[in-house]
C-alpha cells in the first residue's frame, strides 16, 4: 500500500530486490531454517511454495490481498505518539503502531488474510492452525468463516483455560477448538498436534501457520504477509517526524509481529532493531521463554533455530504470563538477524511487562495485549538508555481485551 | 553385531519377510526395555529398533507419544538408550536407534555414531530428517560403519523417493500411510505402491511400517515387502498388561503371530 487508493505492489509484500535476506532454495538464512520434517509433509510444503511464488506477483493476487486488508482488516493503521506513557521513558518520543486497532484485534489477522487466500489458490477446503493466546486461532476462524473454509484449531488445554474468551470467540466463529492435553499443554503441543492432523489430511488441508517459524516456506510467507506491519509505519514515521525512528521495538515469541514491523526497516542502517522475549520470573528461576538470550542452536518444528533444550536436545517448557510468548522456539530469521548482530535482543520479566500493561492503559487510555507489553516494557529502558533525542516506534501488536481475566488476578482487580 | 544385511539376505534366503520391532527406550522401564525387546528377538523379531524418547514426536500418534512420555518421566538419557541398544544386540538381532533429529544434533553426531556402534549397533532411522539436511549425519554414520535409514510415504515424487533411498544404507522405510504412527484396521492399499514405486529406484530391501498390528496384516504385507515392522501394536499390549511380566508374555504371544505371519506371504 504505497500511496492511498492505490493496491499493494509485490515489492509491499516481499520487499523484492529492496534487500538480499530472503532464504536460499532450501528456506536457509545462513545456517538457520530449512526442513526438518516427516518425508510426508514434502510434497505440500512444496506445493505451498510454489503456489505462493506465483501468488506473490500476481497483481490479481495482490489486489485481493490489498482489499481484504483495507476493508476488511483496516489497514492502514494509524500511529499514535503517546508523550504521557513516554514521561517514564527519560525524554524519548514514543510512537505506537497500532495493530491492536485492526480486525480481531491483532496483527494477526495480515498473515491470515495471506494465507487464507492461498488455501483458496491450493484447491483445499480445509484449515487447520495453533494457537497459544488464541489471536492466531480468533484470526484463523475469522478468515474461515469469510471463506467459508472449514476450521479446527489446536490449543494447549492451560491456554484454553488463561484465554478462555478467546476460545468462546473461536467457536463462535464456527471453528472447532482442540484442546492439546499433552506435552506442556501450551503452544508447542499445539504445534506438534497441528503436524500430525495435517500430515494425516494433507490432501485436503492447509496448515495456516501463525508465526514465522516451522519449516520452510513458512517463515518467508508469514514473514511476507506480515510485512505490511513496517512497510506502512516506515512511511507514517518519515511523515510524522520527518525521519526514521532511531530504533523499533517488539515483543517476540515465534516472532512475526517483530518480523512484520522490523523487515522494512533492516535496510536503514542507522535504524536500531530491538525484540524482547519474556523473561518471565526471570532467567535465574529458570521458568522464561528467553529463546534467543538464553537458548542454544537446535531443531524444533521442522526448523533450525534457538531453543531452550537441555544438554541431550530434549525441549524445556517455556514460561510466560502471556500465552502468545510462550513459547521454547523462534523463527529462524530472528536467530540469523542475531548472530549477524543487526537486531538485538532482550528480556522482559512478567512483573515488568505488567507494570509496563497498567502504564499505558493509566497514562494513554489504551491496553495493550500483555504480548505486546514486552515491547512496551523495553522501549521504557531503551528510551532512557537513548535519552531525550531518541525516537521509538513499539509494535503495539494486539490488544488486551483477551488479557483481563489474567489482569484481574494479578492486580486483584 | 549382526547387520541389516545379514537378516536381509537370511530372510530372503528364507523366502521371507523380515520382521522389525519398534519399542522406546527407558519403557515400561529402563531395564524392562532390554527384557521387552528380548522377548521380541525370542519370540522371531529380525531386527528391533529402539526409540530415542523426545519431548515432541510429532510423527507419533497417542499410543507411542504415551510410552515415550513414560520413559521420559522414567528419566531416559542417551547413556540409557546405548545401554538398551547393547542389551538388545547382544541377544544377536539387529539392532537400530530411531530417533527424531533433534537430539542427535545437539549430542554431536560424530559422537553418537560411535557411541552407538560401539554399543553394538546396526544404525538410526530418522524420521524427520530430510535428505537435503542428511549429509553430516551420513558422512558420520559411515564414517563409525554403522547403516542409515530414511523414510519415503505415499505422497512421495518419484524424484524425492530417489533422493531418498540414495540416502539409505540397510533398508528403506516406507511409511504405509500418510499418518502418524499407530496400529489400524487395515494396512492402507497406498503401501503395495509404494514399495513397487521405490523398488524401481533401489535394490535396497523395502520395509512397510505404520498402521500393522495382527499377524494377518503382517502376512499381507510380507506379500509385497522385504520386512514388515511394527510398534504402536506391541507397546499398547505392555499398556494395557496388568504387570511388566504379564506385558512381556503378550508381546511375545503377538510377536510369534507376526513372525508366523511374514513366513506365510499372503
Amino acid at each position: 500500500m504505497a500511496h492511498e487508493g492505490s493496491i499493494l505492489t509485490a515489492a509491499d509484500l516481499a520487499g523484492n530486490g529492496v534487500h538480499g535476506d530472503d532464504p536460499d532454495v532450501r528456506g536457509k538464512f545462513g545456517i538457520f531454517g530449512g526442513r526438518y520434517v516427516p518425508e510426508a509433509l514434502i510434497p505440500a510444503l512444496d506445493e505451498v511454495a510454489s503456489v505462493y511464488a506465483t501468488a506473490k506477483n500476481d497483481v490479481e493476487f495482490l489486489r485481493e490481498f490489498d482489499h481484504l486488508l483495507r476493508t476488511y482488516a483496516g489497514r492502514p493503521t494509524t500511529l499514535t505518539e503517546v508523550p504521557r506513557f513516554a514521561e517514564q521513558a527519560g525524554g524519548a518520543r514514543i510512537v505506537l503502531k497500532r495493530e491492536d486497532l485492526t480486525h480481531t484485534g491483532a496483527h494477526k489477522i495480515n498473515n491470515v488474510l495471506g494465507q487464507a487466500l492461498l488455501t483458496k489458490r491450493l484447491g483445499k477446503k480445509r484449515v487447520i492452525a495453533e494457537t497459544g493466546a488464541g489471536q492466531h486461532g480468533v484470526a484463523t476462524a475469522t478468515a474461515a468463516a469469510l471463506l467459508g473454509l472449514e476450521c479446527v484449531i489446536y490449543m494447549g488445554a492451560v491456554d484454553c483455560e488463561r484465554q478462555a474468551l478467546n476460545v468462546a470467540r473461536m467457536k463462535l466463529l464456527g471453528a472447532k477448538v482442540v484442546p492439546v492435553t499433552n506435552g506442556s499443554q501450551t503452544l508447542k503441543d499445539a504445534i506438534n498436534e497441528a503436524f500430525r492432523d495435517w500430515v494425516t489430511n494433507v490432501d485436503s488441508t492447509h496448515y495456516l501457520f501463525g508465526t514465522v517459524a516451522g519449516p520452510h516456506p513458512f517463515p518467508e510467507i508469514v514473514r511476507d504477509f506480515a510485512r505490511i506491519i513496517g512497510v506502512e509505519a516506515r512511511r507514517q514515521m518519515l511523515e510524522l517526524t520527518g525521519a526514521l525512528p532511531t530504533a523499533v521495538c517488539a515483543a517476540v515469541g515465534g516472532g512475526s509481529n517483530a518480523i512484520g514491523i522490523f523487515h522494512a526497516f533492516i535496510g536503514d542502517e542507522g535504524v536500531q532493531l530491538h525484540g524482547y522475549e519474556a523473561a518471565g520470573r526471570g532467567l535465574d528461576s529458570g521458568e522464561h521463554a528467553l529463546t534467543l538470550t538464553a537458548g542454544s542452536v537446535g531443531v524444533l518444528h521442522g526448523s533450525r533455530t534457538y531453543v531452550l533444550q537441555d544438554d541431550e536436545g530434549q525441549t524445556i517448557d517455556s514460561h510466560s504470563i502471556s500465552a502468545g510468548l510462550d513459547y521454547p522456539g523462534v523463527g529462524p530469521e530472528h536467530a540469523w538477524l542475531k548472530d549477524s548482530g543487526r537486531a538485538t535482543y532482550h528480556g522482559i520479566t512478567d512483573d515488568q511487562a505488567m507494570a509496563a500493561f497498567s502504564l499505558l492503559a493509566r497514562t494513554e487510555g489504551i491496553i495493550p495485549a500483555i504480548e505486546s507489553s514486552h515491547a512496551l516494557a523495553g522501549a521504557l529502558e531503551l528510551g532512557r538508555e537513548l535519552g531525550p533525542e531518541a525516537t521509538i516506534l513499539v509494535n503495539l501488536s494486539g490488544r488486551g481485551d483477551k488479557d483481563m481475566g489474567t489482569a484481574m488476578k494479578y492486580f486483584n482487580l | 553385531m549382526t547387520t541389516l544385511q545379514t537378516v536381509f539376505a537370511k530372510a530372503k534366503a528364507d523366502n521371507r519377510a523380515a520382521l522389525v520391532g519398534y519399542l522406546p527406550a527407558g519403557f515400561p522401564s529402563k531395564d524392562g526395555a532390554i527384557a521387552a525387546a528380548t522377548a521380541l528377538v525370542e519370540a522371531g523379531c529380525d531386527v528391533i529398533e529402539i526409540g530415542l524418547p523426545y519431548s515432541d514426536p510429532l510423527m507419533d500418534g497417542p499410543t507411542i507419544q504415551d510410552a515415550v512420555h513414560r520413559s521420559l518421566l522414567n528419566g531416559t538419557r542417551i547413556a540409557d538408550v546405548m545401554r538398551t541398544v547393547e542389551g538388545v544386540a547382544a541377544t544377536g538381532a539387529a539392532t537400530l536407534v530411531m530417533t527424531y533429529w533433534n537430539p542427535i544434533d545437539r549430542y554431536g553426531a560424530e559422537r553418537f555414531a560411535r557411541e552407538l556402534a560401539d554399543a553394538g549397533g546396526a544404525g538410526t532411522i530418522t524420521p524427520d530428517l530430510t535428505p537435503e539436511e542428511s549429509e553430516p549425519w551420513r558422512a558420520a554414520s559411515a564414517a563409525a560403519g554403522i547403516d542409515t535409514v530414511f523414510l519415503v510415504a505415499p505422497s512421495s515424487t518419484e524424484a524425492r523417493i530417489k533422493a531418498v533411498v540414495d540416502c539409505c544404507t540397510g533398508f528403506v522405510y516406507a511409511a504405509s500411510l500418510m499418518g502418524v504412527t499407530g496400529a489400524r484396521e487395515t494396512v492402507n492399499v497406498a503401501a503395495e505402491d509404494l514399495v513397487k514405486r521405490t523398488r524401481a529406484h533401489t535394490d535396497l530391501p523395502v520395509c512397510v511400517g505404520l498402521g500393522v498390528g495382527t499377524g494377518a496384516q503382517a502376512s499381507h504385507v510380507a506379500a509385497y515387502a522385504d520386512g514388515v515392522i511394527v510398534g504402536s501394536a506391541f507397546i499398547r499390549r505392555i499398556l494395557d498388561a496388568p504387570d511388566e511380566a504379564a506385558g512381556y508374555a503378550s508381546i511375545a504371544e503377538l510377536a510369534r503371530e507376526m513372525a508366523q505371519g511374514v513366513r506365510s506371504r499372503a
